[in-house]
């Protein structure tokens, strides 16, 4: 007798209703997916992407050439000379960084004495010669007052937690 | 002479008029599945190309015709070109005895069910033919499969039409559908609603769509039959594919769905007004219904074994159908549903 019920209810289809029923409301749901290049997922102001050299108000650049980021760089990424400019301040003739080297660990920029160092929330760049992997000081001033906006209310936003 | 050449310009337009929609209605139709499976994965789907996407098919096209056409060293080059045209070739010609509308038909031929059976499973040569003639051991294995997954198939599929013809007492589909008039109840697919599911499932396995694809089987043979096809080659499988799964849709209407009857027709207040009316739009709306049950199966059911393959179409719907045609000879015989 339960042999027969059995074999009347897989004859009915039963199961096979059911999955069609879940892909059915699966199909009518909200989509997971986001439209990439449009529309972007919330990003943390904690992001660490690419780097960038900030500059104070007056255009002074805030970097003193203390090598501290150079010295508590895991990856060794971070080369810097300097030299003693006419004013008599310290300043970096050369602060390159190898972003094939770095891990964006932001350890840099927690060991910066002037926040000079910062990593942007800039995640999406690329290179198109292996060459262009290290950037130099004029590359990252120049990224840190292009982003200058983002950067200050980034950190802002963080400034309670720090 | 003038005369015969008037008649073949006019053939030819109407073979025309048939076969364009029937492309773009293919071109389309991957279109909608990619978006229907985009959907029930909870993705988006193409929306890239065009507005909504709608331009994407037309891209695949010109991608695959600008490809290159590579045929493998050890192929049988003849075969291996011939083998798409034809498993195309019938998926197109069985449009032929398809009627639109009780007047809309190319070939109003008596013996038009039995033509069509005959081309649906002359589309497996084609399969076969490619897969032995790529010279891979993976597009053989598709190609044997294919072909033993038909023949079994084809066997349920053409009982179940026994049914259909044995209630409507002719082999003519423009007959057929006019044998169902009536109201939705007096459509075939009541009656015969053991043989319209396993009318249903066998098109499906032998279209080798989800879930009976082992031909194509990509988590065991990588892309079965056609694996050594490339660029036009590839696209015209693809094509002769998605045209038989709009064609078994189109036939499914017919037969057990009153093909262009309306089904609002002998229900009191709606019948009267112009949803009574039969027409070809109807039909269409049946056709892309089943050809939506394609694509929901394939979202939905995992790939069966060959085994369980061969057993659901020997042991389970050969008997259920050799069954139901008892019963349609007893519903014939004692007057019911028509007769």
């Amino acid at each position: 007798m339960q042999a027969v019920t059995r074999y009347l209810r897989s004859l009915m289809l039963l199961e096979l209703f059911r999955g069609l029923a879940v892909t059915w409301r699966m199909g009518l749901a909200p989509k997971a997916t986001l439209n990439y290049p449009d529309e972007h997922t919330p990003w943390s102001p904690r992001f660490r992407g690419l780097h960038a050299l900030r500059r104070y108000p007056n255009g002074e650049e805030r970097c003193i050439a203390c090598k501290l980021c150079e010295a508590v760089c895991p990856a060794l990424a971070i080369t810097i000379e300097s030299h003693n400019r006419e004013d008599n301040t310290r300043r970096t003739t050369r602060y390159d960084i190898d972003l094939f080297k770095c891990i964006y660990c932001g350890f840099c920029e927690e060991s910066c004495p002037v926040d000079s160092i910062v990593l942007t929330d800039v995640g999406e760049y690329h290179m198109e010669h292996k060459s262009e992997k290290v950037v130099d000081k004029q590359q990252l001033l120049a990224i840190g007052d292009r982003y200058e906006e983002s950067i200050a209310a980034n950190r802002a936003r963080d400034a309670r937690y720090r | 002479m003038i005369d015969q050449l008037l008649t073949l310009i006019w053939t030819m337009t109407k073979i025309m008029i048939i076969i364009l929609p029937v492309t773009i209605a293919v071109a389309y139709y991957t279109y909608f599945e990619r978006k229907v499976l985009g959907y029930m994965h909870s993705r988006r789907g193409p929306n890239r190309v065009g507005p909504l996407g709608l331009l994407q098919p037309f891209a695949d096209v010109f991608k695959m015709l600008f490809k290159e056409l590579i045929v493998p060293t050890n192929a049988n080059k003849f075969l291996f070109l011939l083998a798409p045209l034809l498993s195309l070739a019938p998926a197109l010609a069985a449009w032929a005895v398809v009627p639109f509308d009780d007047w809309l038909v190319l070939a109003d031929v008596d013996a038009g069910l039995l033509l069509i059976l005959a081309l649906t499973s002359m589309g497996v040569y084609g399969i076969l033919l490619g897969g032995w003639a790529s010279n891979s051991k993976y597009a053989l294995i598709g190609g044997l499969r294919a072909a033993a997954q038909t023949v079994s198939y084809e066997i349920a599929m053409g009982f179940a039409l026994v049914g259909v013809i044995v209630l409507a007492g002719t082999l003519n589909l423009t007959a057929i559908v006019e044998a169902q008039s009536g109201n939705i109840f007096t459509w075939y697919w009541l009656p015969l609603l053991p043989l319209f599911v396993i009318y249903f499932v066998s098109g499906v396995a032998e279209t080798n769509r989800a879930p009976f694809d082992v031909a194509e089987g990509e988590s065991e043979i990588v892309a079965g039959f056609h694996v050594e096809y490339s660029g036009a080659g590839f696209a015209v499988f693809f094509l002769a594919e998605y045209a038989n799964m709009i064609l078994i849709s189109a036939l499914a209407s017919l037969l057990f769905m009153g093909g262009w009857l309306s089904p609002f027709s002998g229900i009191p207040v709606v019948g009267d007004t112009f949803l009574g009316e039969g027409g070809v739009h109807w039909f269409l709306l049946k056709t892309a219904v089943f050809c939506f049950l394609f694509l929901w199966f394939r979202a939905t059911f995992p790939r069966y074994r060959y085994d369980q393959i061969m057993r659901l179409g020997w042991k389970v719907f050969i008997p259920i159908t050799i069954v139901w045609i008892m019963v349609a000879g007893v519903f014939r015989v004692m007057g019911w549903f028509g007769g």
